[in-house]
């Protein structure tokens, strides 16, 4: 087990009130799995992730739970030792290419950063291990880009320079954070491979996390579907797919867009919108936008349940 | 690259152009404005004032007027005002440049590395008491007026405190040149540099603070949280490197008019003959060439000024570097 996370809070205080992001998020992950989160915006995949990196910097939040990497707890571990893991053996992507990198150094210059934040090597070692990772990554030049500014790199070339900086230190563990979301059609097929292929030769573990039923049905061994700070339902892909329970993950199957082809504008197909995460509702967080509730989803919350494929839905439970 | 530098040359060269036709317009061809009588002095002879008239073209045509005082500032160096006291203006000007310069450079050295130690102070311990204190000391700063400034440090280093330990050191007003006397040059510099600096160390402060909290919220920091790196190195390399633009915008301003002259109130209160003294005196004095010579002095370093700002942005940011 490389990564297991129990009953994982997260709460942020604001001028409105208590903002509960995260409310118990439990999950664990195997060796070189790919494991998909999805749901709509706001549905706390991001929030999750980053608590796990200790990558929450708000003096607001507060985090409650276990995060447990390789059997080692997180929560609480000294800002020191957890950067000593950060960007070594836990490496992040995130959404936009566009501003992940700092716009003054060179591409080059930014993963010979991360290499020799953590590996006493020199510049020129360093260099030379950039080189071999742009070309890891397909850039078709490699040696000419290590120079190159983010400006002068199209979105799909900078998120493959961000994808080359994570694995960088050969991560346990590596968490995207929606990396094609601002990329087109065909650059994001390219860097899924890409995913795919280093879980092949790094034998990384990746959370991938995205908003798009039709990503994680191409990439993910197991999935988390996410609902307003919680998860609503997880299984296999397969269980997933061909067995869905979660009235939710039943609406984001039917709003799956194209692999190929256009791709629609980022919109829940499902009618309605998230609830305010400061006036959730007493009872299932679906319910007002959910097809088939009744009278228990009003006043009862509906518990995720044990086992590989579980749904938090009363529904499901009285099948 | 060898193109854009000779073409920015040739836009410093014709603003500078624009400032000196628009100042001598202003000055000598106001209806009603009689630059000859104001040349040739007051009292002066009717012979005195045709040479004048004469001699500066006043006589004839606009433009023709316009060349022979470029000619006199430029070229021959024999501008001169009040011609019956016979005052040469360009050798003057020249006198006054260190001055103004060694106060100028000094006091911005002093300025931009406190405040830059401030700025990255205050906003690695933001809403801390420290912080706080930075800031309402960066403020006090801002608010008090150089001249009471000056005022109140020549009190206590001149004559209140002067016999102290403390202050024994700070020879009297004026300006020592550097060549003669390096020491006594820097010792008397030394309290103008802190008076004409403490505004500007409040500005950039806070400035700096501002834009470096900005930068902290930036996605590449967080990228560089994820990337395992060390809070300083983060705040050092990556959230204070992305600030400098906005601080050396505003730098390149200030130290320009400064060196133009605006640092007339500090060289008023410490007795030193610069460019700003100078500039205020022909002011006064409506002492036209001179104004002229200091205007166009004025220009050449605002113009210098501004291309050194922008040379320092394409070293800073790659982004405006054409590929
Ligand atoms: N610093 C914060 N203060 C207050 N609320 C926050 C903070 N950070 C996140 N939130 C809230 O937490 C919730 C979850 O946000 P999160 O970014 O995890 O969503 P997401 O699932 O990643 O959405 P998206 O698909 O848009 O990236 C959101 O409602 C957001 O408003
Ligand atoms: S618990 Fe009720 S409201 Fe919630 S998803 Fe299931 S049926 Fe719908
Ligand atoms: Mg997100």
């Amino acid at each position: 087990m490389i990564l297991s996370v129990r009953d994982l809070k997260v709460s942020f205080r604001t001028n409105d009130g208590l903002v509960r992001a995260i409310d118990g998020v439990s999950f664990d992950l195997e060796e070189s799995e790919i494991l998909g989160v999805v749901g709509e915006s706001g549905s706390g995949k991001t929030v999750s992730l980053l608590a796990v990196m200790g990558l929450i910097t708000d003096p607001n939040a507060s985090i409650e739970g276990s995060i447990r990497y390789k059997g080692r707890e997180l929560v609480g571990l000294p800002a020191r030792e957890l950067r000593r893991l950060r960007g070594n053996e836990i490496a992040m992507i995130f959404q936009d290419p566009m501003t992940a990198l700092t716009p003054v150094y060179t591409i080059g210059w930014q993963i010979a950063e991360q290499i020799r934040a953590h590996q006493n090597i020199s510049k020129a070692k360093a260099m030379v291990r950039v080189e071999e990772l742009l070309a890891e990554v397909n850039f078709p030049n490699p040696h000419e880009a290590m120079s190159r500014y983010p400006h002068q790199l199209s979105g799909g070339m900078r998120q493959r320079a961000v994808i080359a900086m994570a694995l960088s230190c050969n991560p346990a563990l590596l968490v995207a954070d929606e990396p094609t979301t601002a990329l087109d059609v065909t650059v994001q097929a390219g860097i899924l491979d890409l995913v795919r292929k280093l879980r092949a030769t790094h034998k990384s573990a990746v959370v991938f996390i995205t908003h798009d039923m039709g990503v994680v049905s191409e990439l993910a061994d197991r999935v988390m579907v996410m609902y307003a700070g919680r998860v609503v339902e997880r299984g296999s892909r397969m269980e997933l797919f061909s067995d869905p329970r979660h009235p939710y993950t039943r609406a984001l199957l039917g709003s799956i867009p194209p692999l190929t082809g256009e791709k629609p504008r980022r919109l829940p197909a499902i009618p309605g919108s998230p609830p305010s995460l400061l006036r959730l509702p007493q009872g299932c967080a679906f319910g007002p936008r959910c097809p088939v509730h009744y009278e228990p989803c009003v006043t009862d919350r509906p518990e995720l349940g044990i086992g590989t494929h579980a749904a938090a839905c009363f529904r499901v439970a009285q099948a | 690259m060898i193109y854009a530098i000779l073409r920015r040359f040739g836009q410093m060269l014709f603003v500078m152009f624009g400032i000196s036709v628009i100042v001598f317009l202003i000055f000598f061809a106001t209806p009603g404005a009689d630059p000859a009588a104001r040349i040739a002095g007051r009292n002066a002879t009717a012979e005195v004032l045709e040479a004048v008239r004469h001699n500066f073209g006043f006589d004839r045509p606009l433009y023709v007027q316009y060349v022979k005082m470029m000619e006199k500032i430029f070229v021959t160096g024999d501008l001169t005002s009040f011609v019956n006291r016979g005052w040469k203006v360009v050798p003057a000007v020249m006198d006054s440049i260190p001055v103004t310069l060694s106060l100028v450079f000094g006091a911005a050295i002093l300025w931009v590395v406190v405040s830059i130690i401030i700025g990255i102070v205050a906003a690695a311990t933001r809403d801390s008491w420290l912080d706080k204190l930075l800031m309402a000391l960066g403020l006090l700063g801002i608010s008090m007026p150089v001249y009471w400034l000056g005022e109140v440090m020549n009190l206590i280093t001149q004559s209140r405190y002067h016999d102290s330990w403390a202050f024994s050191w700070v020879p009297p007003l004026g300006y020592k040149n550097f060549s003669d006397d390096p020491k006594g040059w820097f010792l008397t510099l030394v309290i103008p540099w802190i008076t004409l600096a403490i505004l500007y160390i409040g500005i950039y402060g806070r400035v700096l603070r501002a834009a470096i909290i900005e930068s902290l919220q930036e996605d590449f920091i967080r990228t560089a949280r994820a990337k395992g790196l060390s809070e300083t190195r983060i705040l050092l390399r990556h959230a204070l490197r992305t600030s400098l633009i906005a601080f050396v915008t505003l730098f390149g301003l200030d130290f320009g008019a400064l060196v133009g002259g605006s640092a007339l109130l500090t060289e008023v209160v410490f007795g030193l003959h610069g460019i700003g003294k100078l500039t205020y005196d022909a002011l006064q004095n409506l002492d036209l060439p001179m104004i002229m010579a200091t205007v166009m002095y004025a220009s050449v370093f605002v113009v210098i000024a501004n291309a050194v700002v922008d040379f320092v942005y394409i070293l800073l940011d790659p982004r405006l570097r054409t590929s």
